[in-house]
């Protein structure tokens, strides 16, 4: 819906938003169900209703809770029956500069004085974060705050004690060191969002005075878009791929009609420049664990001597796919996915050509954002949050270099005639235990994105996986697997619910980069044997189908459960004696 | 602007709004709509506001009784 892209129309979306939502609704993709708890400063409202629209078109249908009017402080400290009855997945706190109004210095004011109102709001805020914890368990977001309105000490302001913008910009680092120790708590920085949209415009006397929003109302879809790129980013919802054309898209110029020499990239021209920029933050991306590929209507040769490029930030090897051919665009785009083993949702096509756009949108649900010239690449991409960072794991940072060396460990394979000749070349060792703290944002993270190779789809926010893994009612493991390739990080996850002596498997997950490579049978093995050292003499397995993991349909039945029951809907019961267990992994070295 | 024109605009704009035809006249009112309340108020005025490139002042905000008097302000502003 290209309507909820950005760059926005504010006008329309808060005009259609019921229409949206009913054709949001209608279009039947799946969506994973979501509480949310807003707790507002000020109105709202519009706030709720927006944020839903990009929700849903980011996979995720969520219920609110919406606090009454500006009671997001007795909200939190205080709750409420209705609030505590609808449990929350996620809490968010939409307070802005109108709500440090009663804080805020006087003139008059002494150093002291100006001090003692500073503490007062960091406390108001802390009081309220801690209790907010203490009672949901569950990520909170929190607005940080936006400059104020005017200035009534002119430049002065930003520098006095006295001063608004001083006591802003402090209490903005303030809720930014919060964040940055506490893995469950994320700023929705409005600072940056209204300055993007412009202050002036921002703070609209019309819309406070009228109605109490704290900010226009053509802001909102803005501030809610922002704030949605959050929750889809917690509930793993990212993008994971680029897949970048070439001609005037990372270069000025046609490489096949105007030759290497004949391209504008690199600081001598003012294109060249413009094209070299966005070359340079396309390569951060990749530093955060963004996916390179590239998706172009070239000769391979030509392309790869384009890329070779001295001046081009963006070199061959920076990319993991390199699709350089003539065939539509849209099967390149499904090819890539394919090979990255990734689902195609996952993509994101940037392309200066609106008909290839079209192309891939039409065939894919991949995005392909409309960028505008080379001027506005940059910051289109970076406003559209396609991969929001809510965490960045040592995985993330490492992921390039994995799927790298994948594809030699790919290569290697097809040297060997024997699939277990080549397994026992990889020299594989694992490391597979009960969850550890340094692990469980990976972990949660793994639960998020695992589609596939995934028995329940059950989804885990990081609290969720602390608290199975401090409660003893759960066997949890992990599973590392390193081979003599490199280390492809935690990409196993199974949790166990124990019944007396049964044990009722809730998640089994496994990252696709490590496919038959009987990681699955080192789990299972260490599974079992845990079982067996607590008592529990069957183990259950349950597998519920989506539209993405008929790949472990037969898991259990591989693993040697048997099975007990299949409903209409194809949700199958399995169960597993553990005595007499054989051990199946063979290949893999474990602890 | 004709007020059949402003009225077949606001017909346009009400339908946007509440997601279904409506029938206006100079007495329709938030009363006969089901779903006119005082939050889709402020979306039907932002899109009023839009569509005509007019302003309302806070206190026409306020005090607007019924479709006739928000064509009344359209028709005079947009002249």
């Amino acid at each position: 819906m290209s309507v909820l892209s950005y760059p926005f129309n504010p006008s329309e979306i808060l005009r259609l938003k019921r229409k949206l939502k009913r054709e949001l609704l209608a279009d039947g993709s799946a969506r994973i169900k979501k509480n949310i708890a807003i707790l507002g400063g000020s109105t709202v409202n519009d706030v709720a209703d927006v944020l839903e629209l990009f929700l849903l078109k980011q996979g995720i249908e969520p219920t609110f809770y919406l606090s009454e009017y500006a009671q997001y402080w007795q909200d939190a400290m205080f709750g409420n029956e209705s609030l505590n009855l609808f449990k929350p997945d996620i809490v968010y706190v939409h307070t802005t500069v109108r709500n440090l109004e009663r804080f805020f210095p006087e003139i008059k004011d002494s150093k002291e004085d100006a001090e003692k109102r500073l503490d007062d709001a960091k406390d108001h805020f802390l009081s309220m974060w801690r209790k907010l914890e203490e009672t949901f368990h569950r990520p909170v977001i929190q607005n940080n705050f936006e400059l104020p309105a005017y200035r009534i000490l002119g430049n002065r302001d930003t520098v006095d004690y006295r001063g608004r913008t001083n006591f802003v910009n402090r209490m903005n680092s303030f809720v930014s060191e919060y964040a940055a120790k506490h893995e469950s708590f994320f700023v929705n920085d409005i600072n940056y969002v209204s300055a993007c949209f412009g202050l002036d415009k921002w703070h609209d006397v019309n819309s406070w005075c009228m109605y109490k929003y704290a900010c226009a109302l053509e802001a909102i879809p803005y501030l809610s878009f922002n704030l949605s790129n959050i929750v889809k980013s917690i509930f793993g919802k990212n993008k994971k791929a680029l897949a970048l054309d070439l001609d005037n898209t990372l270069w000025g110029g046609v490489v096949g009609d105007d030759g290497v020499e004949g391209l504008e990239i690199g600081s001598e021209t003012p294109t060249g420049q413009a094209f070299l920029e966005f070359q340079q933050y396309i390569k951060k991306n990749k530093e955060i664990g963004v996916m390179l590929t590239v998706c172009s209507k070239n000769d391979y040769n030509n392309a790869i001597d384009g890329l070779n490029h001295p001046d081009c930030a963006l070199k061959p090897e920076d990319f993991l796919v390199i699709k350089a051919n003539w065939e539509p665009k849209g099967r390149n785009v499904a090819r890539t996915a394919k090979e990255l083993n990734i689902m195609s949702d996952s993509i994101v096509f940037v392309d200066d050509n609106p008909v290839e756009r079209e192309n891939v949108r039409r065939s894919l649900p991949s995005a392909a954002p409309d960028i505008g010239t080379v001027g506005d690449y940059i910051r289109v991409l970076d406003r559209s949050g396609f991969f929001e960072v809510t965490t960045l794991s040592e995985d993330d940072l490492k992921r390039n270099e994995m799927y790298k060396a994948n594809a030699l460990r790919e290569q290697e394979m097809h040297s060997f005639e024997d699939y277990g000749e080549y397994l026992k070349s990889l020299d594989m060792t694992a490391e597979i235990a009960p969850f550890a703290p340094v692990y469980i944002q990976r972990i949660a993270q793994l639960t998020n994105k695992s589609n596939q190779f995934n028995v329940t789809t059950k989804r885990y926010t990081a609290e969720e996986i602390a608290a199975v893994s401090e409660s003893g009612e759960y066997i949890d493991l992990y599973g590392r697997l390193c081979d003599r390739f490199g280390d492809n990080g935690v990409v196993s996850v199974v949790i166990g619910k124990k019944e007396g002596k049964r044990l009722c498997i809730g998640l089994w997950i496994m990252s696709c980069r490590v496919l038959k490579r009987d990681m699955e049978y080192a789990m299972l093995d260490v599974l079992v044997d845990s079982c067996k050292k607590q008592g529990i003499e069957k183990i259950e397995g349950l597998y519920y189908p989506t539209a993405k993991n008929g790949m472990v349909k037969n898991l259990f039945g591989d693993f040697g459960f048997k099975k007990i029951s299949e409903d209409d809907a194809g949700n199958t019961v399995w169960e597993l004696d553990t005595a007499g267990y054989v051990n199946k992994n063979r290949y893999i070295k474990v602890n | 602007m004709k007020d059949t024109e402003i009225y077949e605009k606001l017909e346009e704009i009400f339908e946007d709004v509440f997601d279904e035809k409506i029938k206006l006249t100079a007495d329709t009112t938030a009363e006969d709509v089901e779903d006119w309340d005082s939050l889709t108020h402020i979306t039907l005025i932002s899109a009023v506001e839009d569509e005509f490139s007019v302003k309302f002042s806070m206190k026409e905000v306020s005090t607007m009784k019924n479709v006739g008097e928000m064509v009344d302000i359209i028709r005079e502003r947009s002249k």
